[in-house]
């Protein structure tokens, strides 16, 4: 469906109210299959708004989200996931109670699906179908490099492990869109350097784009292709990761006058 | 007229409500927590002032009081020992908690007193006001003008003295309370003291209206009673009058128009109706959880 | 902010040996209990109380199912017990005369179920919609309805057919017509068909409806919903139904245990499903910790009969029941003892 040419995502003067709080306003972004893009901002810019939009989490007050050729209007936070945006959180939100691979195993609920009677009564089809659930979560696990962590209650994990189990669980869901919001929070330069890898990784073997919040600008500029730069709801500047860099806008606004 | 007398008797009934509905409403407001015992320390309240009237024959003011202080202590009691430890806890944690206390209430009363129903004094003369044909009894007067002393001095209290307005920043946001300088533990208690005092004052009242004394008497009163607070906004205290008066007044009517037997039917399915129609209540606000 | 649920003390690592432990405790339990009774050594006190207990012990691994699993509080456990019971009563005097007791009384026991999994179904539609404490006192008002309904309601038979009959208690019954239900009176004349094997086996389903429920694509979808419900939807995850499942199938438990409960005793109330026994299961759920279904069987068990067995303690049974509750809660939930608990499992891992 979508190729370099045709965006998969597509989102034209996008804006939302809170109150007479204008959150998010007159945004334009457009995504590529396979790109890795950047939403950079100083605190308090609308990133996570925007992630919150996509999603459907809010509603926007205008504007569109053409998501694979549809517009999203409409359509709820499961729907959207269903559509293939699948996203992280900033503060950290796994199922704490269940072990590493079961939460990866849940982001497989709307592709490997078999009944609940299927269930009850052990049917043929639970077996395979829990099978092919177990295969393909343990190699979500491996690219991740949480294999040793498999039988660990989630809410027990180091933090790295936590930030990047979620993007094993959200991974889970078949997205062609990954929306990661902070991956790096946190995170030791050597972990930052591994996250890095892994995050190529990901789009490369499974052809998605990607789409992330980062306040790290090693992260950012080593591995983003295109960054959109928010300010104060809007669109501060977009570009290349060099003309970010030395964009005189963008320092003002990280610097502040 | 008779339904105006109805009405009336529903006034009276729902004010009952509505000092209960008090004591669920501030402290839902504030420790953000359903205390399931409120109904039960209403019940401890009415033994308290069955006993002073009867075996120790104190004047009623004094009856009053001494139902009053201990109902207040009791509730600052409950929350010091049962509920303050589980203030991270998760709010399923806290509400079997707050079940397991009324539950230990009600059936410590039994141990005490025995099941068995006791006959509360009559405390107000039967005599009625006539009014064009209409008889409002004494008992329902004084019930309609505590409930209103009582909404006015609330107000006042928490409108216009430091422990209010500390009550209404503990309510908005405790972190931020808490910065400023202000005591929430002792916050919360006082909250606890105030509904549990107001639970005294209801179970008087109600069993002036209702003289039957049982362990478990406050049970359904006070399950109503927060149906009455959820009716209004649970968090809001004009709410709690509001949602007070409305409940006594649909379960008078419909006692009387449609079945004696489905009224506490009808009350329940008003709670699930409000509920789901506007989940915040009459003059409560929505929250939404923070993405 | 991480949400703090670590009172569900789910063992997923050892998920097939609780699984066996459950199976092997019902079995071992039945055989004793069966010889005894095949062999006269228990006594009749005994013997009255193992249907009973067994009822209890589906209807409380039904509420761990909603409670632990799902996460939701549910205060009318009760209530489905109830429209269990009397739609199991009817149905086997119904068919008295027809059919023979024990597909009788199978049959009460499917009736029973689907009726109250239906029932549960129309009662999630508004309940679900709300969350934590409006949820927990919603169902309690529902419960509540559903036993002043049954209060409410007349059924009976005679040779012209079932009669039916709401608040009203009009029939003209013909001669050797008896009453089902008789409002306020509940179910009289009932013919006891139910025994202990029939309860042990209601017991055996229970478990693997939920263990295999828990072990599935739908039980992680519950667990999730109940451990992160935004992180949960932003999977895919369809919060309401996945609720609902556990909803009704809890519900549906609870009603095959009231069927069978209706069906153990020649007179029934109505009143004997309020409030106070939805509290009962809760207590055996949490006591047994929640998501823990070993726990249940064995607090289910040790709650129910040692009261029954030591009777000085009857009087006290409530109050301790109560005192369990809040111990549970303030011991599970304080930190100090939390840590020391992780490092404990910790060293053994």
């Amino acid at each position: 469906m979508s190729d370099k040419k045709t965006p998969v995502l597509e989102v034209k003067e996008l804006g939302i109210d809170f109150g007479g709080l204008t959150a998010v306003n007159d945004l334009d972004m457009s995504i590529y299959n396979e790109e890795i893009i950047g939403l950079i901002g100083p605190n308090g810019a609308g990133k996570t708004t925007v992630f919150n939009l996509l999603t459907k989490v809010y509603n926007p007050t205008r504007g569109s989200i053409i998501f694979d050729g549809q517009d999203t209007a409409g359509k709820t936070v499961v729907d959207i996931n269903k559509a293939g945006i699948a996203r992280t959180f900033q503060n950290i939100r796994l199922f704490d109670n269940l072990t590493v691979l079961d939460n990866v195993k849940t982001g497989y609920h709307n592709n490997i699906k078999y009944s609940p009677v299927s269930a009850v009564f052990r049917l043929p089809g639970y077996y395979a179908k829990e099978r092919e659930i177990e295969g393909k979560s343990r190699e979500l696990l491996e690219i991740m490099e949480l294999s040793e962590y498999a039988d660990v209650t989630a809410g027990n994990l180091p933090y790295g492990a936590q930030r990047r189990l979620e993007i094993a669980r959200a991974m889970a869901t078949e997205p062609k869109l990954l929306l990661l919001d902070e991956p790096a929070a946190g995170m030791n330069p050597q972990e930052t350097e591994d996250l890095m890898r892994m995050i190529r990784f990901v789009r490369d073997h499974f052809k998605i784009a990607i789409l992330l919040i980062e306040h790290d600008m090693q992260l950012v500029m080593g591995i983003c292709e295109r960054i959109y730069v928010l300010n104060y709801g809007t669109l501060l500047a977009q570009g290349l990761p060099a003309e970010i860099q030395s964009n005189p806008e963008v320092i003002k606004a990280y610097l502040g006058d | 007229m008779r339904f105006l007398s109805n009405l009336i008797n529903g006034l009276g009934l729902g004010s009952v409500y509505a000092i209960i509905a008090l004591g669920y409403t501030m402290v839902y407001g504030i420790a953000k927590m359903l205390n399931f015992a409120h109904g039960d320390v209403i019940m401890i309240g009415a033994y308290v002032a069955f006993f002073a009237l009867t075996r120790f024959a104190v004047p009623l003011p004094l009856g009053i009081l001494a139902a009053v202080v201990c109902c207040t202590v009791l509730g600052v009691v409950i929350e010091r020992l049962a509920y303050k430890p589980l203030r991270q806890a998760s709010s399923l944690a806290v509400l079997i908690t707050a079940i397991g206390v009324s539950y230990f209430l009600q059936n410590g009363a039994q141990l005490l007193w025995s099941a068995s129903p006791k006959m509360f004094p009559s405390i107000i003369s039967s005599g009625a006001i006539e009014l064009g044909g209409l008889s409002i009894s004494y008992l329902t007067l004084i019930t309609i003008a505590t409930c209103i002393v009582v909404m006015v001095c609330l107000t006042l209290f928490i409108n216009r003295t430091r422990t209010g307005s500390a009550m209404r920043a503990c309510s908005e946001d405790k972190g931020a309370s808490m910065l400023m300088g202000i005591n929430v533990n002792q916050i919360i208690s006082i909250t606890f003291a105030i509904g549990s005092g107001l639970a005294a004052i209801a179970s008087v009242l109600l069993c002036a209206n209702y003289p039957t004394v049982t362990p478990t008497l406050g049970s359904m009163p006070g399950i109503k009673a927060f149906t009455a607070a959820v009716f209004g906004g649970i968090g809001s205290i004009p709410g709690a009058l509001l949602g007070g008066l409305l409940l006594g007044i649909i379960e008078i009517l419909s006692k009387a128009y449609i079945s004696t037997q489905l009224s506490d039917v009808i009350v329940f399915g008003v709670l699930i109706i409000v509920l789901l129609v506007k989940p915040a209540g009459l003059l409560g606000k929505n929250i939404r959880e923070k993405v | 902010m991480k949400e703090k649920r670590n009172i569900f003390s789910i063992l997923l690592d050892d998920r097939h040996r609780a699984r066996t432990i459950s199976y092997t405790m019902v079995a071992v339990a039945y055989i004793i209990l069966e010889v005894m009774l095949k062999s006269g050594n228990l006594s009749s006190l005994f013997t009255g109380l193992l249907v009973p207990a067994t009822c209890y012990l589906v209807a409380a691994i039904g509420l761990n199912l909603n409670v632990g699993v799902s996460g939701e509080l549910n205060l009318g456990q009760a209530g489905f017990m109830a429209v269990g019971a009397f739609s199991g009563v009817c149905v086997s005097g119904i068919l008295k005369g027809a059919v023979p007791a024990v597909p009788r009384l199978i049959l009460a026991i499917i009736v029973g179920m689907l009726l109250t999994a239906f029932v549960g179904f129309l009662i999630g539609i508004p309940v679900l919609k709300l969350q934590g404490d409006y949820l927990a006192i919603v169902t309690l008002a529902f419960g509540q309805i559903v036993m002043n309904l049954i209060m409410n309601l007349y059924v009976a038979i005679d040779s012209t057919g079932l009669k039916v009959s709401f608040v009203e208690n009009n029939f003209e019954l013909q001669t050797g017509g008896k009453y089902l239900i008789n409002g306020p009176m509940g179910a009289t004349g009932t013919e006891r068909i139910a025994n202990f094997t029939a309860g042990t086996l209601l017991v055996v389903f229970a478990l693997v409806v939920v263990y295999n429920l828990i072990y599935s694509r739908n039980g992680r979808a519950i667990m999730a919903a109940r451990d992160n419900r935004i992180a949960a939807e932003s999977i895919g995850i369809d919060i309401a139904k996945t609720k609902m499942m556990a909803f009704v199938i809890s519900a549906s438990l609870a009603g095959a245990a009231g069927a069978l409960y209706g069906l153990n005793y020649s007179t029934m109330v109505a009143s004997k499903f309020d409030y106070n026994t939805s509290i009962l299961i809760l207590v055996y759920v949490v006591l047994g910790g929640l998501g823990n279904i070993n726990g249940t069987l064995i607090a289910t068990v040790v709650l129910f009969l040692l009261p029954q067995l030591l009777r000085g303690l009857q009087d006290y049974r409530m109050l301790i029941y109560a005192v369990i509750l809040i111990l549970i809660m303030l011991v599970t939930n304080n930190e100090y003892l939390k840590t020391k608990f992780s490092v404990l499992r910790r060293k053994k891992a």
